[in-house]
């Protein structure tokens, strides 16, 4: 099955909540998927510093990370977030990357720190912090694991592209075909998953160019399968879904904030859903907020 | 008489379909803070009225007989999923597979229905005030499905013998499914559907849809 949530706040006076609201959405939709679970938060000062990039790793530690960096980065903090580690910096992200020790890169970016792990999604949100996070938007998702293994490499969000984010829930069921075509163009991939292979297609096509609603139009014409999909990056929050609308998805507008989630109960906890605009995305058609 | 009133911000859904399950219940039930809980006020089989005020998630009054069950907000997917008897309002919009093969009893949905509304019903019967989304009453085995608003792409694909009446537009008719005329006796039993549903439109303006039965039998020329 598999749990969405996306939460795109307009209110700023709302931004010191966004953790908490994100972690009472996620908390909702555990049941569709406990294996694991991942958030992308835009905009946390402790995680992503304004005028700083950061990079979200997993497989290390703060502590190693810092020691490999000293000397050679100045002023690089890095911070323990349950199983992901992020680390800021005031130099450029390719810097950053190149000086860091062997990790798996989880998210780039200079506003966007990515948490992933598996485990029960209550336990990780807990272990990233999740309840004490700020930010201007925020993504969230609980995995039912079905096209490849439990591991954190295949736990969602995807993150691929500078300030860019990917969660699903479905199956792409040519992406073996897309992964192959992909890597011919010289894209690496870190995991088995599915729904990397519709990550680095986005993020192939943004950096050639395309905004988010043609990269998201021309996933539609190449994916086969079902899917809906929230994608963010530094400025929007997109949503769409397979030409058959298979998986669910509601989102909920209000002046203050739109969010997105796989089941009306993880908006039921937003402040003024009561009031919200809410509707079902048509399948095929992308739908796009701009900050 | 006084409706019991149950609070689902205090007590778990469990707990109340247990208490609508009871050997003697309460005529009338009020549900408060359903805040989309999946499974309210599931499988009722007496003469029950239950309000649920606000909206509800996946299979709310699924299964139902004979019981009345009233959604003033929001139906999340399978709303009256295999219904049997009853009735079933949701005042609000019915997310997918509203109504999924259903057998009997009346579901009325005032707002829109997403998808795959009335998928496989097997003789309930559906009105819809709002419009309904794609491949609805696909596969539909029997009943009746009316449509105020306009219908979506693939509609009543591969449809049996249920009946399929809307007021609005059709972007697309699915496999085997056909317009058929409007006689008397359509006219008639789409104005008791209307009246049942409490809704005003005038049956003279659905046009009705149904099975033109090509896929019943086998057809060499269809054989690779």
């Amino acid at each position: 099955m598999c749990g969405i949530v996306g939460l795109h706040l307009r209110e700023p006076e709302l931004h010191p909540r966004l953790g908490e609201l994100l972690a009472a959405m996620l908390g909702q939709l555990v049941e569709r998927g406990p294996d694991s679970a991942g958030v992308a938060v835009y905009g946390d000062p402790r995680l992503t510093p304004p005028g700083r990039a950061a990079v979200s790793l997993l497989d290390t530690d703060a502590a190693t990370v810092e020691s490999a960096l000293r000397g050679r980065i100045p002023d690089a903090v890095a911070v323990d977030a349950g199983p992901t580690t992020v680390v800021h910096a005031p130099v450029g992200v390719d810097a950053l990357i190149e000086a860091l020790p062997r990790a798996t890169v989880i998210g780039t970016g200079e506003e966007v720190a990515v948490l992933k792990g598996t485990g029960h999604p209550h336990d990780l949100a807990r272990a990233f912090g999740l309840a004490g996070v700020q930010g201007w938007q925020g993504v969230g998702h609980t995995r039912m694991a079905t096209e490849s293994a439990v591991t954190p490499q295949g736990a969602h969000p995807f993150s691929v592209g500078p300030g860019q984010c990917l969660v699903h829930n479905g199956s792409f069921a040519n992406h073996a075909t897309i992964r192959r075509e992909l890597r011919a163009e010289g894209v690496s991939f870190d995991s088995d998953n599915d729904s990397e292979v519709g990550a680095r297609f986005v993020a192939y096509h943004l950096a050639r160019g395309a905004d988010l609603d043609k990269a998201l139009r021309l996933l539609c014409e190449r994916f086969d399968g079902f899917y809906t999909l929230l994608v963010t990056t530094a400025d929007a929050f997109a949503v769409v879904r397979d030409a058959i609308a298979c998986k669910p998805a509601l989102v909920a507008e209000t002046p203050g904030w739109v969010a997105m989630a796989s089941e009306y109960r993880a908006l039921a906890v937003l402040p003024g859903v009561e009031s919200a605009r809410i509707f079902e995305p048509e399948p095929e058609e992308v739908y796009v907020w701009k900050r | 008489m006084e409706a019991l009133t149950v609070d689902l911000a205090a007590s778990p859904v469990r707990q109340l379909n247990q208490a609508l399950h009871a050997p003697d219940p309460a005529p009338r039930w009020r549900v408060l803070n359903p805040r989309g809980a999946h499974s309210v006020a599931c499988g009722l089989t007496r003469h029950l009225t239950v309000d649920i005020e606000g909206h509800v998630g996946y299979y709310c009054a699924g299964m139902n007989q004979l019981a009345t069950v009233t959604v003033h907000g929001n139906a999340g997917v399978g709303v009256a999923e295999n219904m049997m008897s009853g009735m079933v309002r949701v005042r609000g919009n019915a997310s997918q597979s509203a109504g999924a093969t259903a057998h009997g009893g009346l579901l009325v949905i005032e707002g829109d229905a997403a998808a795959r509304c009335g998928i496989s019903m097997k003789g309930a019967d559906i009105v819809v005030g709002g419009s309904i989304g794609h491949m609805s009453a696909f596969m539909a085995q029997a009943g009746r499905l009316v449509v105020c608003g306009d219908a979506g792409d693939a509609l009543g694909d591969s449809v049996y013998e249920a009946r399929i009446y809307v007021k609005g537009t059709v972007k697309s008719l699915g496999a085997d499914c056909v317009e058929k005329p409007v006689r008397d006796e359509h006219l008639t039993e789409l104005a008791e559907l209307l009246k049942l549903a409490e809704r005003d439109e005038d049956p003279a303006a659905f046009r009705r849809y149904g099975s033109a039965r090509r896929l019943y039998h086998f057809t060499v020329d269809n054989a690779y």
